[in-house]
């Protein structure tokens, strides 16, 4: 194959040479160029190895259909693997190497393989590699295990970067009223009519420049730059560099915008991709018709390729792909190009399947000065890095046979053409085979949502306008404009009759025929899973990979449909057909995250005294999606004597704690009595005013949803708080009933989490550090403020707040919540009070060592799954009102006897250790589920050891005497423990009530 | 993607909603008996067609509301609030922020 760049024409920049390097060499192009009208230009055949085989290959297409030319662009981190050659717009510098081939795609010590093809037929793997466990396993299973490494290294692609993506990527959001995918003539003629009515339009482009077929013919036939500045003028939104990759629910469309790849040096604030989420209430999708290859031997050899590619490459790119040419058709398509390539200096010889063609076709041809052979197809092709000559097939009766040989040194094929029906057939519309036209064209479908072009099997580019056309007319009427008049052209629009050609072969040869190059899935391969007993088309491209390559089957399926069809003796329709899914063209893992990424992954909540508490020393840890103080270590101290300080501190003197995330709800309204007495399982009729009640409530089904305290604050208004993970189902759950069920309650529910922020203060010295802290000491009394009493009243400096006198820890406690703004300072006063009497601040570790020495439940017990008596707090439960979960918590299940229940664990000799997550088994039954299991664990100052909360099948009454092994087989091993009272610590609460 | 017209906000995405559960499901009293509730909380039909659901506008107002949707389409043919007191002042409202 000789390439040449033509002097003039083309949509390339001949004053702006780019520089490129290509498997370590250093070639150039021009800017307007693909790197594949570089690479051709400069004369660069073999452009890959293929897969199994490591066949050369060269390019096959000129778009995104591309199956030979995938290489790797870019170096060390900004890799990116199988990037199609044709899709790649040249920059100055730009780096791109072959891929799966050692040590270069030219000289491929791999494609040794080639010779054992045999072995790689379809199916290979399963039948060498699968064993059926248990009672093959080692023979085809092991094998794998030995075999995986070296045919992972020969079988493959490009190899992706193992380090993390160093570009960034954004996510976007639009609206319109018209989406036109496809900016050829049916795109730009929709777009056109549509912003002319004046509805909003976003037309999309996959490729750098407008146009999409009209690129692909010569300049002068149509006058492109004035119609894009009409499409401008008339206020078209234009998307270039971006591809419709999937279509969904509701009229959202998603699109990649390639924002920098064409790009020599991307600046840093920009994204390397941008994926959009796009809502357009009208969707019309030009999205034109890939060229089909046709299958014969050695059809994957470099120099050969579609008719039309060879057109795009000659009127967009400026390059004439070959000198002595060969165009082997079978429909009226490819006779076009041929004037143009012979006016540019080619030799053409024309292979038409057909018998008999029309007047005009042949005229045509004669202007190519080409010779034409009727009822003639390519058979097989020579030559081993490229094509050197091809032998010819005639028609015989319904056969080929054999009819000599020719030179060339560019094959183009025109299999006919295939309309890109992949997005409508994401919205679940299947296409319909149109045997007059040998393809698949779309189905109905009542979304608003029109095809137009040739995507809808129009050939013709006048039609395609006038469809594009009606189909926007037909957008604007549904979107209440003005009912439009033009009827959309029938499909079709070709003069001969297409001659459907999907396999050329003669009897006795034996012939390498691919169908999906991208995989080296061959003709054999689809006949062997046809004699193996394969009739369904998506087990068929399941057992032979067809279709299942980057390509997702746009070069391939129809071949492989009509090879099945053909065995099965069926129709193409009657086989089937396959069902597209997103994206259109891959789409890189980056642009679905976005800026998604590290720590943006999820949102971080911060409380008010996030930056007090790391200037006081606090490492944080998460608690959901707050950032929480862990522990406050002093000095050369580790997170274990860390907590076990502060744990013991607020045993003996006062501690304080941010309890911030904690969630609050603002219950208001004259029912609302009513309504937290429906929701707790516990009375919450007669709470007086100015106390405070530990509630449990349920879920429907019975099992413990949450708990926490609520305050009654006057006669109609309630403060609840709820634990930190399950605030916004609380919330949700409470709108929910008040919403849909409880209708006629008058009672307001408002997450107030943010407006007040909440600091614990616990031990023996709580009143005193909180004395000094109200503006009236004597507010906080035992006589004003005894256990489970409410108080509002103000801090020093006129700061309202809530005090209610409850404890997590145990020991004599409050919970103090003010406005967020103020804590800082509050804060402040009360850790000066708090430090003068020897106490601490402390974090989440330490408040977990309090409440599992007092065996109080938080979310990791209260896990969904865990009944009111399961955690030990069945007497809280009212007999004598209904309630949320009252009637479903009685279910016989529920009530059994050996049910896990909440318990305390110690460890039999008390200087072991053991883990949270350990399974509680019986010592002469480790194994399975076992009895129960461990939710938490802490060193316990109060004691001197470990200690533990979990359950375990019957509690404590059935365990009491008995050991138990505690099971951790993966960490530490078997530990013996005993099984106590969950209530480990001051069980009769003297400490806190006192 | 779902697109779900809230009737107080207009349509937004379903990622701002959550799924509720079947609104076609009258709930007991709190007081019937457990066969009610059975009933109520786990017996579901597994509609292939037109079904109601009560979802939440979660991340927009907050309210309720019951989306009339077809299983096989996804398609929503109405809405309304789960509210029967704010589903019939908003009927009686003039301009509804419904779009079609
Ligand atoms: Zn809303």
């Amino acid at each position: 194959m000789t390439a040449t760049r033509l002097a003039k024409g083309g949509y390339i920049d001949r004053d702006q040479l780019l520089n490129f390097t290509w498997d370590g060499r250093t070639l150039h192009g021009h800017a307007g160029d693909s790197l594949a009208s570089a690479l051709l230009a400069s004369n660069q055949q073999v452009l890959g190895r293929s897969f199994k085989y490591h066949r050369p290959r060269g390019l096959m297409s000129a778009g995104v259909e591309e199956s030979g030319a995938l290489v790797t662009i870019g170096r060390g981190d900004h890799r990116d693997a199988n990037v199609r050659a044709t899709t790649q717009e040249l920059y100055a510098g730009l780096v791109a190497q072959g891929q799966n081939a050692w040590p270069s795609v030219r000289f491929d010590a791999g494609s040794i393989s080639n010779l054992f093809g045999r072995f790689l037929a379809a199916g290979f793997y399963y039948k060498t590699f699968m064993g059926l466990p248990p009672f093959e396993w080692g023979s085809g299973t092991g094998m794998w295990m030995r075999y995986e490494k070296i045919i992972r290294k020969a079988a493959g692609m490009g190899e992706a970067s193992r380090s993390p993506d160093p570009d960034h990527y954004e996510h976007a959001h639009g609206y319109c009223d018209v989406l036109v995918v496809g900016s050829g003539p049916a795109g730009r003629g929709a777009a056109l009519t549509a912003a002319k009515a004046g509805v909003d339009v976003i037309l999309v482009e996959q490729e750098a420049i407008l146009g999409g077929d009209t690129l692909a013919q010569p300049q002068a036939a149509d006058n492109l730059a004035d119609q894009i500045k009409a499409l401008k003028g008339a206020g078209v939104r234009i998307m270039a560099r971006t591809t419709a990759f999937g279509l969904y629910d509701g009229g959202v469309a998603g699109l990649l915008e390639r924002v920098t790849d064409h790009l020599a040096e991307p600046p840093m604030w920009m994204p390397r991709q941008r994926c959009w989420t796009l809502r357009a209430r009208y969707t019309v999708l030009a999205t034109g018709a890939l060229e089909r290859h046709v299958a014969f031997g050695n059809n994957d050899r470099p120099g050969i390729m579609t008719a039309n590619a060879a057109r795009v490459y000659l009127n967009r790119f400026a390059v004439r792909a070959g000198e002595n040419i060969v165009i082997a058709t079978n429909n009226d398509s490819a006779y076009a190009g041929a004037a143009e390539l012979a006016q540019a200096g080619a030799s053409i010889q024309i292979l038409d399947a057909r018998k008999s063609i029309p007047d005009a076709i042949r005229a045509q041809a004669a202007d190519a000065h080409a010779a034409l052979r009727t009822g003639a197809a390519p058979l097989m092709a020579h030559g081993a890095k490229g094509i050197t000559a091809l032998d010819i097939a005639g028609q015989h009766a319904a056969n080929w046979r054999e009819a000599g040989k020719t030179d060339c040194d560019l094959l183009l094929v025109s299999g006919g053409w295939s309309p890109v029906v992949n997005l409508l057939s994401h919205r679940g519309v299947k296409p319909v085979w149109d045997a007059d036209l040998a393809c698949f064209v779309p189905g109905q479908t009542n979304e608003p949502l029109s095809m137009a072009g040739s995507a809808a099997g129009i050939w013709n580019d006048n039609a395609c306008l006038l469809s594009g056309q009606a189909a926007a007319e037909r957008a604007v009427a549904h979107l209440g404009g003005a009912q439009g008049s033009s009827a959309a052209p029938a499909p079709g629009g070709w003069q001969g009759a297409i001659t459907p050609l999907y396999e050329v072969k003669v009897p006795g040869r034996q012939l390498k025929s691919f169908v999906d190059p991208q995989h080296d899935v061959t003709t054999e391969d689809i006949r062997l899973a046809h004699r193996e007993g394969y009739v369904s088309v998506e087990h068929l491209k399941r057992y032979t990979t067809l279709g299942m390559a980057t390509d997702q089957g746009k070069m391939g399926n129809i071949i492989g449909l009509a090879l099945m069809a053909e065995a099965l003796g069926k129709e193409i329709p009657q086989v089937g057909t396959t069902t597209f899914r997103p994206p259109y063209t891959p789409v890189s893992l980056g642009a679905l995250k976005g800026r998604n990424v590290g720590n943006h992954f999820r949102a971080l909540r911060r409380t008010p005294l996030h930056e007090w508490n790391l200037e006081h020393g606090g490492t944080m840890t998460m608690a959901g999606l707050w950032h929480r103080p862990w522990y406050f270590a002093r000095s050369g101290e580790t997170i274990g004597d860390a907590y076990v300080r502060e744990a013991q501190t607020v045993r003996r003197t006062v501690g304080l704690c941010d309890v911030t995330s904690l969630g609050k709800i603002a219950i208001q309204g004259p029912d609302s009595t009513e309504l937290l007495n429906r929701i707790y399982s516990n009375p919450f009729a007669k709470l007086p005013i100015g106390k405070a009640r530990y509630g449990i409530m349920l879920r429907d089904d019975g099992f413990v949803m949450d708990d926490g305290t609520t305050w009654h604050l006057r006669e109609s208004e309630y403060f609840m708080t709820t634990t930190t993970a399950h605030a916004g189902k609380v919330m949700a759950f409470l709108e929910e009933l008040l919403q849909t069920r409880w209708t006629d309650l008058r009672v307001h529910v408002t997450s107030v989490s943010e407006q007040w922020a909440g600091v614990a203060v616990a031990g023996p010295k709580s009143r005193q550090v909180l004395e000094s802290c109200v503006e009236n000491p004597a507010a906080v009394s035992d006589a004003n403020l005894p256990f489970m009493g409410v108080l509002e009243t103000t801090l020093k400096g006129k700061v309202p707040c809530r005090i209610a006198r409850i404890s997590f820890s145990g020991e004599r406690a409050f919970e103090v919540y003010l406005p967020s703004d103020f804590c800082p300072d509050i804060m402040d006063a009360l850790w000066e009070s708090a430090r003068s009497m020897n106490g601490c601040l402390y974090g989440l570790e330490a408040l977990g060592a309090l409440r599992i020495e007092k065996g109080h439940v938080t979310g990791a017990e209260l896990d969904g799954r865990v009944t009111i008596e399961d955690a030990g707090l069945g007497r809280m439960a009212s007999d004598k009102k209904p309630y949320i979960g009252s009637a479903l918590r009685k279910r016989p299940d529920m009530a059994r006897d050996n049910r896990p229940r909440l318990v305390g664990i110690f460890p039999r000799d008390r200087r072991e250790i053991f883990n949270a997550g350990s399974l509680l088994c019986a010592p002469d039954h480790i194994e399975g589920y076992g009895e129960g299991w461990i939710t938490a664990v802490t060193h316990s100052p109060a004691l001197g050891h470990w200690i533990g909360l979990g359950f375990i099948s019957g509690g404590h009454s059935q365990w009491h005497d008995k050991t138990v092994v505690c099971a951790d087989p993966i960490r530490k091993g078997n530990t013996a423990v005993e099984i106590v009272s969950p209530h480990m610590f001051d069980p009769d609460g003297e400490r806190m009530y006192g | 993607m779902l697109r779900i017209p809230c009737p107080f906000c207009g349509t937004r995405d379903h990622s701002e909603f959550s799924y509720g559960g079947d609104a076609s499901v009258e709930y007991p009293a709190l007081e019937a008996p457990a066969e009610a509730w059975l009933e109520a909380v786990f017996q579901r039909d597994n509609i292939d067609g037109v079904q109601l659901e009560t979802w939440q506008h979660l991340h927009g107002c907050r309210m309720w509301i019951v989306v009339e949707r077809d299983t096989r389409s996804h398609e929503i043919h109405s809405v309304r609030p789960a509210h029967e007191g704010l589903a019939s002042a908003l009927a009686q409202s003039a301009d509804p922020v419904n779009e079609s």
